[in-house]
């Protein structure tokens, strides 16, 4: 079981993400931007950090990656991917995921333990969750406010597309959302950072395991 | 214009020189006339003016510097791989391990332009330590601002802040602690200090130089722009004054995108062995590395100035060479190796371009398009500056000073009174939460953050294995210093050492950034000799060495200097992270006993309560005991790694009070505390003698715990244990968590909103 973790120039968490598939049992496997082939991954997991310094828009450039082309087409096929942070601005960039997201309403960067709802534990990564479980996980990022048009928002609230939601909204998101995924369920984008709350000595909680653990039974069940 | 060559140097000595312009002194001018026996080109005139400039000769520091040496270069962990005189000191931490740390200042460019000075302080030090061969592992910043309410510092501190969040984050390095210190003295020269600790194995060690004849220069990572020209001849080198010139084009502006490329890029380069020397450029560019590096190794170089990349193609030879464009690295690389440093280059996206090598003239020869513009003796750019003996006085008014001690202030003396000072103090900006800052820097990323601010030291697991791993704490209280320097620095010394070693860790080195007023007042420099020698004498006595540093005087608007600031980062190690000590007070302590370690004083001079109540500033500072602190980092460490304690605080700013609330609040559980029987309850609660810490012991491990102190006679006092929902003081007050954090966390978004 291969869980790979893409670095793009400027990825920061990509070392953590392997650290967190490895902590739930996966092998983590490095994938290079440049390098369209996926060497055999089972699950692929696009970390957070500033891929292109984020100078033109969040995820903009890195959409255009080698290894985004093959991801995109095996992502259609059912490969469970998880974008965090950046990783999430790089999916709806590469519209995997619909949707955009800008910078925080009060402008900063903002570093917290930041409470969450699991609101759809039928993903490739939340089926260890109890449905509507809180959790507690870090929020760090400069542009982390979800925004989509209202259409497109009651569709996902109307599918239960809508994967976590904050406990007291910290970015001025839409709805409070702070992770999607996409029709299938495959495909997860979220905002707050799982692979920073695996541990108890580093992180604030353990509760960021369950995405990393759900994968692993995903897909051993496919 | 045409080129200003050697030969036409040669052929027309009275040509008129920008000296002055340059920040050169006459008898400086003159002295490099004499080192060349004839006038310098310009290129050359702005190689010497920014190399002899106090920020990158230090002249005026250096003989004072120089008593670094007489301390023993051996740490607690083992010995020194790399001492003062590198980019930063490396210390063994065993296991193979090795660590380098350095702080250094960014002070003036970040007053005149706050977010890229602060910004490029951070990619300063970063450089520095990536230059030694180790991977950054984590970044803190110690700052100073004038007082909260003064408009500038609403300009000053949001820019800053977001500067070192900007760069930092966007780097991937987490920032564990620092300091956030507001007074009067800073405003105009806020202090802006940028610490950085990195990892290696012993055999990754690099130094700065560049050896073998033929071997080839590479100048690699951005391009060459026209930023940052005279940053620190011009810029750090001087006081402000009113009117002059904008300063503005002096400070650098930094990428953190390609500083990101180049930590990884350099590191891959490292691992490949294509590296002889290496040098990151930073204050005085291209200058600085083609002399430093020439000078350490067999002392010939040849550059082609025209091969240096640019952003700006009109830029001057002069000014490529006195640029500090950020995000840039010199290395020495063996012919064989250079096509291969060129290809891991590439593979990151990072611009590398031969720009010279290596040769046997013992000269450094600088070509601009075919025609020779410099044509020195490295060392006498890079090491023969001028070396000045400032003259220095006890000021005139330290006696008086000294005299007007803070102890005859009125107190206060009801349980009301008491309960209102706590409060006051609690919320005033010196000791209020500043999470409003810190929530701005990224404190996981790396995933080894053991501990990070508000606890008393940052703590990084090095190896995920074994659990071995370091902690970090820069401290100073200007106040103190200000009041007696000497004791000021040994005081600094021991809160950082102290702080290192409530966390459980062995504190091993010191790395120390002073900051100070112009040298050319002799106040400021007896002020400044004071502290080297209190410095000195307190690593002496705990037995830990100055592994390097930094110091930035003029940090002086007209007659008015800063508080005397010698910021001192004491690095400690670990065996096992999973042994560290918090300073929370959690609902598992629940029932643990409270102990006060050590011994209060009627010390009340240069406190928080001084300042925050009375506006006071007098008296002399706390009194320093070493040993003790050196008794107390053996318990707390002792305890910590036998289980004894669950939680420790150390007491300085605003006294046991303060202690009990940061812990209180930071766990979320409260406690009931009394005054011990010989101690009158506003000592027990301001006073700020050194040398204590409170610390939670389980009733289980109560009699070993006090059997320990007891020991080594050491005092140890119980004042209380953790409970409830509320800090009670018995017979006096008893104030709620949520009215404290209230009180404590308003401060700053209401100022700074």
């Amino acid at each position: 079981m291969k869980v790979g973790v893409v670095t793009f120039p400027g990825s920061l968490d990509d070392v953590d993400a392997r650290r967190a598939a490895a902590v739930a049992g996966a092998e983590a496997v490095a994938l290079w931007h440049g390098d369209a082939d996926l060497h055999g991954v089972d699950a692929v997991v696009l970390p957070g950090g500033f891929s292109y310094g984020d100078y033109l828009r969040a995820g903009a450039i890195s959409r255009f990656a080698p290894v985004m082309e093959t991801i995109i087409k095996k992502a259609g096929e059912g490969l469970p991917v998880l974008g965090i942070c950046n990783g999430f601005q790089v999916l709806c960039e590469s519209h995997l995921l619909p949707g955009a997201l800008i910078k925080n309403h009060h402008r900063k960067f903002i570093c917290k333990d930041q409470g969450l709802r699991i609101e759809n534990n039928r993903t490739a990564w939340t089926s260890d969750y109890d449905a509507n479980h809180e959790i507690t996980i870090v929020l760090k990022n400069q542009d982390g406010s979800f925004v989509a048009d209202e259409a497109t928002l009651d569709r996902l609230e109307g599918e239960g597309r809508v994967v976590a939601r904050y406990l007291g909204n910290p970015n001025g998101s839409y709805r409070d959302i702070a992770g999607i995924t996409n029709e299938r369920g495959n495909v997860v984008g979220l905002m707050p950072h799982p692979e920073h709350a695996v541990e108890t000595l580093t992180g604030p909680t353990t509760d960021g395991l369950g995405f990393f653990t759900s994968v692993l039974k995903a897909v051993v069940a496919s | 214009m045409s080129t200003d060559t050697v030969t036409n140097a040669e052929s027309t000595p009275d040509v008129e020189q920008p000296w002055a312009e340059l920040g050169l002194k006459p008898d400086e001018y003159q002295r490099i006339r004499d080192i060349l026996d004839r006038r310098p080109t310009s290129c050359e005139l702005a190689m010497y003016s920014v190399m002899w400039s106090e920020h990158c000769s230090y002249k005026s520091s250096k003989v004072h510097l120089k008593r670094f040496g007489e301390i023993p270069q051996e740490t607690p962990a083992g010995k020194m791989l790399a001492g003062i005189g590198e980019n930063a000191g490396v210390i063994d931490i065993g296991e193979g391990y090795a660590v380098t740390f350095k702080v250094e200042s960014h002070n003036h460019p970040s007053y005149v332009e706050p977010y890229q000075g602060a910004a490029t302080g951070v990619g300063g030090i970063v450089r520095d330590i990536i230059a030694m061969g180790a991977r950054p592992v984590a970044v803190m910043d110690p700052l100073r601002f004038g007082p909260l309410d003064a408009p500038d510092t609403k300009r000053v501190l949001p820019g800053i802040v977001s500067g070192i969040g900007g760069y930092g984050n966007s780097l991937g390095l987490p920032n564990i602690g620092g300091e956030v210190v507001f007074d009067p003295t800073y405003i105009g020269n806020p202090l802006v200090n940028a610490l950085c600790v990195g990892v290696m194995r012993h055999e990754d060690l690099h130094l700065a130089n560049a050896t073998g004849v033929g071997n080839q220069m590479i100048l690699y990572g951005a391009k060459t722009g026209g930023d940052g020209i005279g940053g620190v001849s011009i810029l750090a080198s001087e006081t402000f004054a009113e009117g002059g010139p904008t300063k503005r084009p002096a400070v650098q502006v930094g990428d953190p995108f390609m500083e990101k490329l180049l930590i990884e890029c350099t590191l891959e380069l490292f691992a490949a062995k294509v590296v002889e020397g290496i040098q990151d450029l930073g204050g005085g560019g291209l200058s600085c590395a083609t002399s430093e590096l020439a000078s350490a190794g067999d002392g010939g170089m040849r550059v082609s100035l025209d091969k240096v990349p640019l952003r700006d193609a009109s830029l001057s030879p002069e000014e490529i060479l006195m640029s500090e464009s950020q995000e840039r690295m010199m290395a020495c690389v063996t012919p064989a190796n250079v096509e291969e440093f060129l290809k891991i280059c590439a593979k990151w996206d990072v611009q590398a371009d031969v720009i010279g090598e290596v040769t046997d003239t013992g000269r450094l020869e600088i070509d601009w398009h075919g025609e020779r513009v410099v044509d020195v003796l490295p060392e006498t750019v890079a090491h023969e500056g001028p070396v000045y003996n400032r003259p220095f006085a006890r000021p005139a008014w330290q006696d008086e000073l000294q005299a007007d001690g803070a102890e005859k202030l009125p107190r206060a003396t009801t349980s009301a009174e008491l309960r209102d000072t706590l409060l006051q103090l609690v919320g005033s900006p010196n000791l209020c939460d500043k999470s409003w800052i810190t929530d701005q820097y990224d404190r996981y990323v790396l995933g080894n953050s053991v501990l990070a601010q508000p606890e008393d030291s940052g703590m990084i697991r090095v190896d995920e294995t074994s659990g071995l791993g370091v902690a970090v704490s820069t401290d100073c209280n200007g106040r103190f210093a200000k009041l007696d320097p000497y004791t000021g620095a040994k005081l600094a010394l021991a809160e950082s050492f102290r702080n290192v070693a409530t966390t459980g860790a062995r504190p091993v080195a010191v790395s120390d950034c002073l900051n100070f007023g112009s040298p050319e007042d002799p106040d400021v420099m007896w002020q400044f000799t004071e502290a080297i020698r209190g410095l000195v004498d307190g690593c002496k006595e705990l037995g830990i060495p100055v592994t390097g540093g930094n110091v930035s005087f003029y940090n002086q608007t007209g007659e008015v200097a800063i508080l005397p600031t010698p910021v001192i980062g004491v690095l400690g190690v670990i065996d096992d992270v999973t042994r560290r000590t918090p300073i929370g007070f959690t609902g598992e302590m629940e029932g643990h006993q409270l102990y006060l370690l050590g011994e209060t004083a009627e010390e009340l001079s240069g406190s928080e309560w001084a300042h925050v109540v009375h506006g006071h500033l007098g008296g002399r500072p706390p009194a320093v005991d070493l040993a003790a602190e050196q008794q107390l980092a053996d318990i707390l460490i002792n305890a910590s790694r036998d289980g004894l304690i669950d939680a420790a605080h150390d007491v300085s700013d605003g006294g046991v009070a303060q202690t009990l609330v940061e812990s209180a609040l930071r766990g979320g559980v409260g406690a009931r505390v009394w005054a011990p029987d010989n101690l009158d309850p506003f000592l027990f609660l301001f006073a700020e003698s050194a040398g204590r810490a409170v610390v939670a012991v389980p009733r289980t491990e109560e009699v070993r715990f006090t059997d320990m102190c007891t020991a080594r006679r050491f005092p140890h006092t119980k004042i209380g244990v953790i409970t409830g929902d509320t800090l009670d003081v018995q017979d006096q007050f008893e104030i709620p968590l949520t009215e404290l954090r209230e009180v404590w966390t308003a401060t700053l978004p209401a100022a700074l909103a």
